[in-house]
């Protein structure tokens, strides 16, 4: 899934301060599992925000609505009657979201509520992690199934570095050292021997280094 | 502000001035730069040094920089953010003033999809105008981007690059301001054969009272063939090159259409020279750098 967080509640009442009324959009998919952005986060951050801006005498009308996915364009139409009636849009979708509302909205303001994260995992109840990074050019097949290039810190993939201690990772004590995991899981499927493999420089056309990406598929183009 | 820069110091006395270009070799030929700086000394009054251009891997601007400063020939070394972060944009900057390079110019740089290595992730960590600010707060207020006091400040003259001929059109002097605002001595701009337009953006930049406040260099390439001048039109990316331009070169004779791509040139350095807000001519000859002795004493500018 894509992880996102809520911004600062401070920040939110700055981007939507200079609107009268404001359609606060949830996206059920994504960043309701994260708990950013879903129907039970609109509701909060809308009582939050009336409770702001009553406490500051400026009346903002707010509207709630939480749709499947804003990235979507068949569920992004069950919004237009509410983004009708609104100055402007506080999208608490991940970026591709906002900017979809954006595209199909062309005249209405679309800000953002959370801060876009990452491609991750919940590894246990309300702890989230990033495992890919979508580079475009998968080798987890080589690494055990641990992504070197999004979990190690230096992208290392003849690691590990001189800074791995006990598992961890140099940067950060709660980092676990993605090269340990890799030995540890190669070991396991006895294929330790991927690790005397050479891995040539990666070829990062296929990442967002390459310029922005775009997925054609013929068949499925009406 | 003060710099040591002679370029600087020319441009401030109000004198029109020359500045040239040298490509870097690919690999380490110190012969090449040497043979480069033969052809370019005493013409110009600085050289551009260009940073791994069209993402090609050549030999560092910052070491081809340090050979002209030791031929008494003063560069403007190329700096761009596609390669570094801004822990070695800032450590490049110091380690070049060290060497004794006192100008740089400022660029994003082009993509590594039209370089020999696509494969290669880009950095982008700062914009060119963020460069630009790095530059001059390294060099005015002495601090390095954390604000740490550097001990000696680069102080170099810093230069940015302008594309008139991009679209869109409206856009273009709001970004020439951004970069003055962010700390931009002066400007070279890209080739220029798009008279008609080069004068709308000097009148807009005038306009916008910009034309005081920075030194303009126009950019001018004479173009070698007809050939060449289709494939720039055609190719690189923000290139105007007018279709009677085409046309004129197309011709000529192919055994004297260099004689007439060197005489376009001379013809854009007249009407530069004349221009109101224009403060000197960067002559971009690729690879032929033989041309530019003979353009700048038939333009008079020596």
């Amino acid at each position: 899934m894509i992880t996102a967080s809520q911004k600062p509640i401070n920040e939110i009442a700055e981007l939507v301060e200079p609107y009268k009324k404001v359609l606060i959009l949830g996206c059920g998919t994504c960043v309701k599992t994260c708990f950013a952005g879903g129907e039970d986060e609109v509701a909060v951050l809308a009582s939050v925000l009336r409770l702001k801006f009553k406490k500051m005498a400026r009346s903002i009308e707010i509207e709630e609505l939480t749709i499947e996915r804003q990235c979507e364009n068949e569920f992004i139409q069950e919004a237009s009657s509410g983004v009708d009636r609104n100055d402007a849009i506080l999208s608490l979708a991940c970026g591709a979201g906002v900017q979809a509302m954006a595209k199909r909205f062309a005249k209405k303001v679309v800000l953002p509520g959370v801060n876009t994260s990452f491609i991750g995992i919940q590894e246990s109840p309300g702890i989230f992690t990033e495992e890919c990074s979508g580079c475009g050019n998968c080798g987890l097949a080589t690494f055990g199934g641990i992504c070197p290039v999004t979990r190690c810190s230096k992208k290392l993939l003849n690691g590990p570095c001189g800074g791995s201690q006990k598992g961890l990772c140099e940067i950060d004590p709660d980092t676990p050292c993605a090269w340990h995991l890799i030995i540890e899981r190669l070991t396991t499927l006895g294929q330790l021997d991927n690790l005397k493999t050479y891995i040539p420089p990666k070829n990062w056309n296929t990442s967002l280094s390459g310029g922005p990406r775009k997925l054609i598929r013929e068949d499925h183009i009406i | 502000m003060k710099t040591l820069s002679r370029l600087h110091e020319k441009l401030s006395n109000g004198e029109f001035a020359v500045t040239g270009e040298c490509g870097p070799p690919r690999g380490s030929s110190k012969e090449v730069i040497q043979k480069k700086i033969k052809l370019l000394n005493g013409f110009v009054d600085a050289v551009n040094v260009t940073d791994n251009q069209t993402a090609i891997v050549r030999m560092s601007s910052i070491a081809a920089s340090a050979h002209l400063v030791a031929q008494g020939l003063e560069p403007v070394m190329q700096m761009v953010v596609r390669d570094r972060n801004r822990i070695a944009i800032q450590s490049d900057i110091l380690g070049a003033y060290s060497l004794g390079i006192k100008n740089i110019l400022c660029l994003s740089g082009d993509h590594q999809k039209f370089g020999s290595q696509p494969d290669a992730m880009n950095v982008f960590d700062i914009d060119s105008i963020n460069l630009v600010r790095t530059v001059k707060d390294m060099r005015d207020k002495g601090k390095d981007m954390s604000g740490f006091d550097l001990d000696v400040a680069p102080r170099m003259f810093i230069g940015a690059a302008a594309n008139p001929f991009a679209d869109p059109f409206e856009y273009r002097v709001i970004r020439l301001a951004k970069k003055i605002d962010a700390g931009a001595d002066f400007i070279q701009t890209q080739c220029i054969y798009n008279m008609d337009r080069f004068r709308e953006w000097i009148r807009q930049a005038a306009d916008e009272g910009l034309a005081d406040k920075v030194y303009i260099l126009g950019g001018v390439t004479p173009l070698k063939s007809a050939g060449m001048a289709r494939y720039m039109n055609n190719k690189v990316a923000g290139m105007d090159i007018p279709e009677e331009i085409i046309k004129r070169m197309d011709g000529i004779d192919k055994k004297n259409q260099a004689d007439e791509g060197i005489k376009i040139c001379l013809e854009t350095i007249q009407e530069l020279k004349e221009m109101d807000g224009v403060h000197g001519v960067h002559i971009m000859a690729i690879e032929w750098e033989e041309a530019v002795g003979l353009i700048v004493e038939q333009a008079g500018l020596k």
